[in-house]
């Protein structure tokens, strides 16, 4: 820097300090390509660029060498998006990093065994989180190595299937300021390894045995922790009952408690473990134990109890009173799926119950207009409404909603009656962020045009078969919510490229999804694609007009798009051809595509470097050399291959009936 | 090694590692039944005309007596004790049943009637079944090997259901003979009489079936048989022994006799290290037990074959002598010494051998998988063999374990110790059941293991080691001392636990080493002679 300062002419940058241009650079964080353009102005530019790069989230692994060599300041390495990262990458990473690394993310990634983590584990002796989840071939002798990394305190072992008590008991020794593990699925697991990590790690915060064979066993030396505030229990179906009677006090330090689908577990259980249990603030009861009087008596005790997740629970109206009249001050509640919501509990735990911020009521199919009438009479507060599916609840409902509910930022209307008019007082809301309003026929581009009036922080929308909304209400949307990220007009079959064109001003979306709209072109999807740089999530499934010129556009444009499903389009191989230069793409389905050939597709998978999963017909299986899939496998990409038939689109109404049909 | 049990370990394994099963059934078959109808005959008609109460232990001798019978009648070995069971098998079972009825309305009458009922109509069933085969036998002669193996195995099939019937009906009962245990020995007869049924059951089915095919076969079947014996036997010892208390010294502290109740003998070193115990009085030879000394002496003379000179001697007078007996070591300053202060006396004569050896007498067994554990009783070393190397869970500290949780207790409770991960990650998938499982289903398990009807001698030999492996397990979870506090229903003239003697049978033995369990078998036999 000083050098240059010297010997060139000075620009606005060379009087400014390097922390202030890392304070530009830090707000330069909304597309990555921004740095990227930034770096290539100058050498000045390139080198504080390098300097100020903390994380990196590299594409390919093969280029770690030179990329870590220009990064020296990066301390925490995201490898998601690299499904092959091999030893030799591991040992690269941590001859480079050495002590500046402090987190590094496999979750994503193969190939790697416990030689590399060795390394890493040794080189790297400031590593403090680290995340293997998914490592399903890893094995105990892997985990021995991680052992090696005294400073971890954060380590995430979800679905490392082989991984047993030995390689759990070596990470209990080996890493003892650990403070969160998640060991869910680890099913090789047991109490003696769960036991233990217990016993010597003394510093656990957060621990999740999801789904682990464990017993009463080891629940001793865990409530035993005395920073412990997150357990999660969910699926242990060995713990009963009986198991938690053995139990003296519970854990006083706990603020989060998941048992869900622990059948085994009642209100009698769940008392012993909350007896004492002062503290907790999150409870989820997914899937578990019925919701009656005597579940409520059980949370008497729990005086700073925020949040209760009942999922798929059966309720009764006495057990929803009852936690109205012993939970102090609910902030959120979620009784999405429960059976027996009546009108009767609902209200009568509402009427308690007033500052109520997020209420879930996804699928309770028996409350009716009493219940929303009196949820946003008395819990005006709320800012999260979900309740797709409430098929009793009437229009005039929608408009107590709108009127009173001022705060709401989240609102899940999905398959419900609300038409133009809910929409107009819903527009209130101008805090609103979430509006899904899928499945709502009686929603037409009227509502829409207030919804884009209004709501100006509206973040994501879903109209997922509205079948009445038009390119008039998306254009208003467009104009209105400059921020939005995520629209789904999937099955709104008169939107046009007018649609797309106008949604092109949306400068944040990432995620589109158009699937089944046939008046769609290429020319809208170019649009999008010149408009929308940070594209990501693309889904033209049956948009039949959509051909190869689409493709070249959003290959010229879209270099962030991750996930694209191109099923039944007109896109042949040319098209694919000219996804492959977009670096980023991971993710492909490509089903029923009429313009391609085996020879096309070859070329096109071949060129994706980055893929890593590829959704396509069965019949290209035997057309193509089985070398070239297990080359491309080799590469980190998984194949799903899929055997259904060509689908004919059916009528809108007569989806609906069907849909109506299955709920029945 | 007793030169007696290597002979009949010879008959055996003669018998069952025939490579050329026509021979053998021309040898079993051809003989003139009168020709072998020598002394074995005689007991056998004797024994099985006695009443079972006290004819149970003798019921099965007929077999043991045949594997000791000298080489000259060997051929037609394993066809003279069919022939003679023969008769009496129904009646025999009949009285056993209605015997076993009686014992057992005391505990669930209604239950175990049905049972019974359920399997007399089986054996009934299955009798005509034989029948018939037997009026079709000209036929079957003529026809191929392959259906008589099938009629065979159909009626050993049936067979083996109705023995597993039987045992598990005698296994409901288990508990109460355990609480009984040691006044009542009518309770371990009870076991006896199993064996008693079961063999002489196998015995016609054998007989009918006329061995159309191999004798390898039939030989196999008696193998069975003598399993079933032989595993009734360890079950006997097994509850026993946990019946009384887990280790030597925990047994001698638990008993508590105020000194001078009993009678202390001190052996000397001499006649504790001494190899035989039993010396025959004609010439001399040694016999580590005194029913091979009996069996010994048959040979000198037919004065020695009465029922009187082959039963336990002195019976009587160790009933009458009141006083209880108990050892003490000979090693001056032991604490099994009558000398000294807090004298603990050993109860048994295999007490004190095994107590002199362990502590006493240098370590001269070397295991010769690890090369590093040294051990004075063979016994031990066996015990010790069977699981070297299999202690896989391993620390950081080099010290094994057999049991994963013992090692993360240990782990628990050292500092720095840390998991030890085997190099070859295959093993610790494969590892051997918690123990404790295996201890939940022992019983079950020595019960069942060597019911399938093992159509073929190499079979039969390896359900005979897995029976080992069974035994001895237990064995070395206690302490290999459990034994030595078998009892046998109060007597201690032969104090010899059936586990001993398998030792020295085991090491001599190849595949065909029937040899192990028939001891057993017969030692619970023994036993329920007294």
């Amino acid at each position: 820097m000083k050098k240059q300062k010297g010997s060139q002419t000075f620009g606005p940058f060379d009087v400014l300090s390097e922390d202030l241009v890392f304070t530009i650079l830090d707000l330069l964080n909304l597309n990555p390509l921004d740095k990227k353009s930034f770096s290539l102005v100058c050498k000045a530019f390139y080198a504080i660029e390098a300097k100020h790069r903390k994380t990196l989230k590299p594409l390919r692994s093969e280029h770690l060498p030179t990329v870590l060599k220009r990064y020296p300041f990066v301390n925490h390495l995201d490898l998601s998006l690299c499904p092959r990262v091999t030893d030799d990458s591991l040992n690269v990473i941590a001859n480079a990093c050495k002590s500046t690394l402090c987190g590094i993310d496999l979750s994503r990634s193969k190939s790697f065994s416990g030689t590399g983590l060795l390394s890493l584990a040794i080189n790297c002796n400031n590593l403090v989180e680290l995340d293997l989840s998914n490592a399903t071939e890893l094995k105990d002798t892997a985990i021995a190595s991680v052992a090696q990394a005294k400073n971890l305190e954060s380590l995430r072992l979800g679905r490392c299937k082989l991984i047993t008590d030995m390689g759990i008991g070596c990470i209990a020794v080996g890493c003892r300021k650990l403070r969160l593990i998640s060991l869910k699925w680890c099913v090789g697991v047991s109490d003696l390894g769960v036991d233990l990590i217990a016993i010597k790690c003394k510093e656990i915060r957060s621990l999740d045995l999801s789904y682990l064979p464990i017993t009463e066993k080891c629940l001793p030396s865990i409530l035993k922790l005395q920073y412990l505030e997150d357990l999660v229990l969910e699926g242990c179906f060995g713990i009963d009952d009986d198991s938690l009677g053995i139990l003296k006090h519970g854990c006083k330090t706990l603020k989060k408690l998941d048992v869900s689908g622990c059948q085994n577990i009642t209100h009698t259980g769940l008392s012993l473990l909350t007896s004492e249990s002062g503290c907790l603030q999150q409870l989820t009861l997914s899937h578990g134990c019925p919701v009656t009087l005597s579940l409520a008596d059980s949370l008497n005790k729990l005086s700073m109890l925020q949040s209760i997740i009942l999922d798929g629970c059966l309720v009764t109206s006495a057990g929803l009173k009852a936690i109205g009249n012993r939970c102090m001050s609910l902030r959120e509640l979620s009784l999405s799926k429960c059976l027996g919501v009546t009108d009767e509990g609902l209200s009568s735990l509402v009427s308690k119950q007033k500052d109520l911020r997020k209420l879930d009521i996804t699928c309770c199919r028996k409350i009716t207009d009493v219940s929303i009438s009196n949820i946003t009479n008395l819990c005006t507060s709320l800012t999260s409404l979900r309740m797709e599916s409430c098929i009793l609840v009437h229009r005039k409902s929608f408009v107590l909603i709108g009127q009173r509910c001022h705060s709401l930022e989240e609102l899940d209307l999905t398959d419900n009656e609300i038409g133009n008019e809910g929409l107009k007082f819903i527009s209130r809301c101008s805090k609103l962020s979430s509006l899904k309003i899928g499945i709502c026929m009686n929603v037409t581009d009227m509502g829409l045009s207030h919804v884009g009036m209004s709501c100006s922080k509206l973040v994501e929308l879903d109209l997922y078969r509205c079948t009445g909304v038009t390119d008039l209400g998306i254009s208003a949307i467009a104009c209105g919510c400059p921020g939005l990220t995520m629209i789904n007009m999937a099955y709104c079959t008169d939107i046009t490229n007018d649609s797309l064109i106008s949604l092109s001003k949306c400068l944040k979306l990432n995620t589109l999804e158009i699937r089944g709209c046939p008046l769609v072109t290429s020319l809208g999807l170019a649009a999008i694609a010149m408009g929308c740089k940070l594209l990501r999530w693309l889904d033209i499934k049956k948009c039949h007009n959509i051909d190869d010129t689409g493709m070249i556009s959003l290959a010229k444009y879209s270099q962030n798009l991750r996930q694209i499903n191109l099923s039944y389009s007109s896109v042949t191989d040319v098209g694919l051809l000219s996804l492959a230069s977009i670096s980023c793409l991971q993710i492909l389905t490509i089903l029923h595509l009429k313009g391609l050939t085996p020879r096309g597709l070859a070329t096109a998978l071949l060129a994706c470097g980055g893929l890593i999963k590829v959704k396509m017909h069965a019949s290209f299986r035997a057309l193509l050399p089985e070398r070239l899939f297990k080359h491309l496998e080799a590469r980190g990409c998984v194949f799903q291959w899929r055997d259904k038939m060509f689908q004919a689109e059916l009528d809108p109404k007569c989806w609906k009936l069907q849909l109506e049909d299955m709920v029945q | 090694m007793d030169p007696e049990e290597s002979l009949c370990a010879n008959t055996w394994a003669r018998s069952c590692s025939s490579s050329t099963p026509r021979n053998e059934i021309q040898t079993n078959i051809s003989p003139d039944p009168s020709s072998f109808a020598n002394f074995s005959m005689l007991h056998n008609q004797q024994k099985w005309e006695n009443p079972p109460v006290s004819g149970y232990g003798i019921r099965t001798e007929p077999s043991f007596q045949e594997f000791n019978q000298p080489s000259g009648t060997q051929s037609a070995l394993p066809c003279s004790t069919h022939n003679q069971i023969k008769i009496p098998d129904r009646e025999n079972c009949q009285v056993n049943e209605t015997l076993l009825t009686k014992k057992l309305q005391e505990w669930d009458p209604r239950v175990m009637l049905n049972n019974l009922s359920f399997l007399e109509e089986k054996i009934h069933q299955l009798q005509e079944l034989v029948q018939l085969l037997v009026s079709r036998r000209g036929q079957v002669l003529g026809r191929s090997d392959e259906l008589a193996a099938q009629q065979q195995q159909l009626i050993t099939a049936d067979l083996t259901s109705i023995i597993v019937q039987l045992i598990s009906t005698a296994g409901s009962l288990l508990p109460n003979v355990k609480n009984t245990l040691t006044t009542a020995t009518p309770s371990v007869g009870q076991l006896g009489q199993l064996n008693g049924v079961a063999f002489p059951s196998g015995g016609v089915l054998n007989n009918d079936s006329k061995m159309q095919n191999n004798g390898g076969n039939k030989v196999s079947d008696q193998s069975n048989q003598i399993d079933l014996t032989g595993s009734c036997g360890t079950e006997q010892n097994y509850n026993m022994e946990e019946h009384e208390s887990k280790d030597e010294d925990d047994m001698e502290e638990g008993e508590n006799l105020p000194p001078g109740s009993y009678e202390i003998l001190q052996l000397e070193k001499e006649e504790i290290l001494a190899p035989h115990t039993h010396f025959c009085t004609i010439c001399g030879k040694g016999f580590k037990r005194d029913a091979n000394l009996r069996m010994h002496m048959r040979g000198h003379g037919d004065e020695y074959k009465t029922p009187a000179a082959l039963a336990k001697p002195n019976k009587e007078s160790s009933s009458e002598a009141m006083l209880i007996k108990r050892y003490s070591c000979p090693f001056a300053g032991c604490k099994r010494n009558k000398d000294h202060k807090k004298f603990q006396p050993l109860k048994t004569i295999l007490c004190v051998k095994n107590h002199y050896k362990r502590t006493h007498c240098d370590k001269s067994y070397i295991c010769s998988r690890c090369n590093t554990k040294k051990f004075s009783v063979i016994a031990d070393l066996k015990t010790h063999e069977k699981h070297c190397g299999k202690d896989k869970w391993l620390c950081s500290c080099g010290t094994t374990f057999s049991r994963k949780d013992k090692l993360f207790g240990h782990i628990a409770l050292f500092q720095g110790h840390t998991p030890a991960i085997p190099s070859d990650e295959t093993k610790g998938l494969a590892g051997p059941p918690d123990r404790e499982d295996r201890e939940a289903t022992y019983n079950v398990g020595s019960i069942n293991f060597n019911f399938g009807s093992n159509p073929t001698s190499v079979n039969g030999a390896q359900n005979i080691v897995d029976v080992k492996g069974n035994v001895d397990d237990p064995s070395s979870y206690f302490s290999p001392l459990n034994f030595d506090t078998c009892n046998f229903g109060g007597f201690h003239e032969f104090p010899r636990s059936p586990f001993e003697d398998s030792d020295t049978s085991f090491a001599f033995l190849s595949p065909g080493s029937f040899n192990y369990t028939r001891k057993t078998g017969g030692e619970s036999n023994y036993n329920n002679l007294e």
